[in-house]
């Protein structure tokens, strides 16, 4: 099996940061994109290939994987930089992020790059989808298991609590749902637009086993993932995971302006800059 | 509904919606991978027929189409063949993104049944009634939609259906409707049945119309019109070629269906009429209104829908050709 693993948490650092540096360059190549919510995310995804789900890069097919299905689609620079870095892509692909025919469309595009657990980027219907995938594992009596991210603004879809009510319901212990909680959307702080607290307990009273991690923290996020992962019971998993937007960039971090904007060439230059620099502290 | 006239005489069957969920049933027992889901409507859709056989493969989602939808989605990407069904006003209208982001723009291998279609559902009323379902559907790039106007077409296509490869819709009625075919009756997607050969006008119609297209056939010849029928149980992809035929040998094209005539089955003969072989039109409809409750009879009279309405259309159209 050649499932990319990454033991040292050390390394783990390290590789996410090569990952930031990956989603500026791509982001700042393709001149349009959300580097905000790719950058937020980076632990979460780089835990999540890189240690906790059960997959394997030269079969990607393999009916017996671990689903991941990024609900927030405009968060796929980052899944892309994550495939990767895993094996499943040519990093020479990165720089054609957006660009005519390319395998990397501005939402995950499922006819264009087969890996992809699902076509996303209309924002509330991942974790529908991943229900689907769960129920199917139950129908089928197999073991694996499905993640699902959605950003934090995202929750305010009513679908998505369509999906929070049925997935406790019909006992899918095999889904756990992963909220970035970056506290921004594009218009605004999420608290500014539409508040979601009390929203840890919101998923608890839909009947979710709700945690709140540190989602920059690999000491938080690792045990959170695994433990969902090893769910003996029915009871779905919602990890809040607290972020930054922007998270590793100065100039973007918390900064509402980087939702949905590509940096500039000084940008990105300046960017990496700080990034390459922070890889020597690590 | 009705179904006679003096000479022309249909006996009464199954609505399409009873006929789906036997269809469904059968399906069940072929191919473990089937699976159904409705909305809390199963016993009005029928895919309670489904899953009194097979309630380990039926999902219930609560009154939640969206959820519905998506669910579908992520159990076909997951290898199983979902038919997911609810009132056709419901899936299509509240499901709408849901069916085109999760299904129709990925080329899922998802089957979708609304019923409840058109007027004829009676007394509920506008809010139950479905009269843009076909304009929807249709307009989703790779979606098969069908509509079968009896309990033949309707078992026969749910079978293509499963055998189909992509996102399909089909829609069904509330009330029991004439037998046109029988059970040995071949049918294919994109393939429109024809019926009779009279080259004076063509009547192009689907579903609930079609039983009211023969009725009208039968009044015209009477009266020494020849009228052919064609019944267009796909509306995507639409029998270009057999409408170009009809066009043709016709020389006169009349529309009938229990939709509005924006977007509907008229407008998408017209369009493959006007590419092929343009000939006058006349379109039987819901005309940019949406109807009320009352009796399913008192409303296909009161919207327009009926086999005399049909007729005087066909006359209407013949003043036109040339």
């Amino acid at each position: 099996m050649s499932v990319p693993r990454v033991e040292s948490l050390t390394e783990l650092k390290r590789l996410a940061n090569r990952l930031r540096i990956d989603i500026v360059r791509m982001i700042g190549a393709a001149g349009s994109g959300h580097p905000g919510g790719s950058l937020s995310e980076v632990e979460l995804l780089t835990a999540l290939y890189f240690r906790v789900l059960r997959h394997d890069p030269k079969r990607p097919e393999w009916p017996g994987r671990d689903r991941f299905v990024l609900s927030k689609g405009h968060g796929c620079p980052a899944l892309y930089a994550v495939y990767a870095a895993a094996g499943y892509l040519d990093p020479a692909v990165l720089p054609t992020l957006r660009k005519l025919g390319s395998p990397l469309q501005g939402h995950p595009d499922k006819r264009m790059l087969a890996i992809l657990e699902a076509s996303t980027g209309s924002l509330g219907q991942g974790l529908s989808i991943g229900i689907g995938m769960a129920l199917a594992a139950k129908m089928d009596q197999a073991d694996y298991h499905v993640f699902v991210m959605t950003g934090d603004g995202e929750v305010q879809e009513g679908q998505i609590w369509e999906a929070a009510m049925f997935a406790p319901y019909h006992k899918l212990g095999n889904l756990t749902l992963i909220v970035d909680c970056n506290q921004q959307q594009l218009d605004d702080w999420t608290e500014k637009i539409l508040s979601l607290e009390p929203l840890a307990e919101k998923f608890r009273s839909f009947g979710w086993r709700a945690v709140e991690i540190d989602g920059h923290d690999f000491e938080q996020v690792l045990p959170a993932l695994e433990q969902a992962r090893a769910n003996p019971g029915a009871q779905p998993t919602a990890i809040l995971a607290h972020t930054v937007k922007g998270k590793g960039v100065s100039f973007m971090e918390n900064n509402i302006k980087w939702h949905g904007v590509a940096p500039k060439p000084d940008e990105v230059a300046k960017a990496v800059a700080e990034l390459e620099a922070a890889a020597q502290q690590l | 509904m009705k179904a006679t006239t003096t000479k022309f005489e249909l006996k009464m069957g199954l609505a399409t919606r009873e006929a789906y969920g036997q269809a469904l049933a059968e399906l069940g027992r072929a191919n473990p991978n089937v699976v159904a889901l409705d909305a809390d409507l199963a016993k009005s859709t029928y895919s309670a027929t489904f899953a009194k056989d097979f309630p380990e493969r039926f999902i219930t989602c609560g009154i939640a189409e969206a959820d519905m939808v998506s669910i579908a989605s992520g159990l076909a990407l997951a290898g199983k063949v979902p038919f997911a069904s609810s009132f056709a006003v419901f899936l299509c209208d509240k499901a709408y993104d849901q069916l085109r982001m999760c299904v129709a723009y990925p080329g899922v291998n998802a089957k979708f049944c609304g019923s409840h279609g058109g007027i004829s559902i009676g007394e509920d009323g506008p809010s139950q009634q479905a009269v843009e379902d076909f304009a929807l559907m249709c307009s989703l790039p790779g979606f098969v939609v069908v509509c079968p106007a009896d309990e033949h077409a309707a078992r026969a296509l749910v079978h293509r259906m499963a055998e189909h490869v992509g996102p399909c819709y089909m829609r069904t009625g509330r009330p029991k409707v004439p037998v046109i075919y029988n059970a040995e009756e071949k049918f294919e997607i994109g393939k429109a049945k024809v019926h009779g050969s009279g080259r004076d006008a063509a009547i192009v119609a689907c579903g609930l119309e079609v039983g009211y297209a023969l009725q009208a056939q039968a009044q015209l010849e009477e009266e020494g019109i020849h009228a052919r029928v064609l019944d267009m149980h796909t509306l995507k992809p639409l029998d270009d070629a057999a409408i170009a035929q009809a066009a043709r040998e016709c020389g006169a094209l009349v529309t009938a269906e229990e939709h509005v005539l924006d977007g509907g089955l008229g407008a998408r003969v017209a369009a493959s009429a006007a590419a092929s072989h343009p000939v006058p039109m006349e379109f039987v409809g819901l005309r940019n209104t949406y109807a009320e409750s009352g009796t399913p009879e008192q409303l296909v009279e009161k919207y327009g829908l009926t086999a005399p309405h049909i007729a005087a259309a066909v006359k209407k159209v013949l003043k036109r050709k040339k």
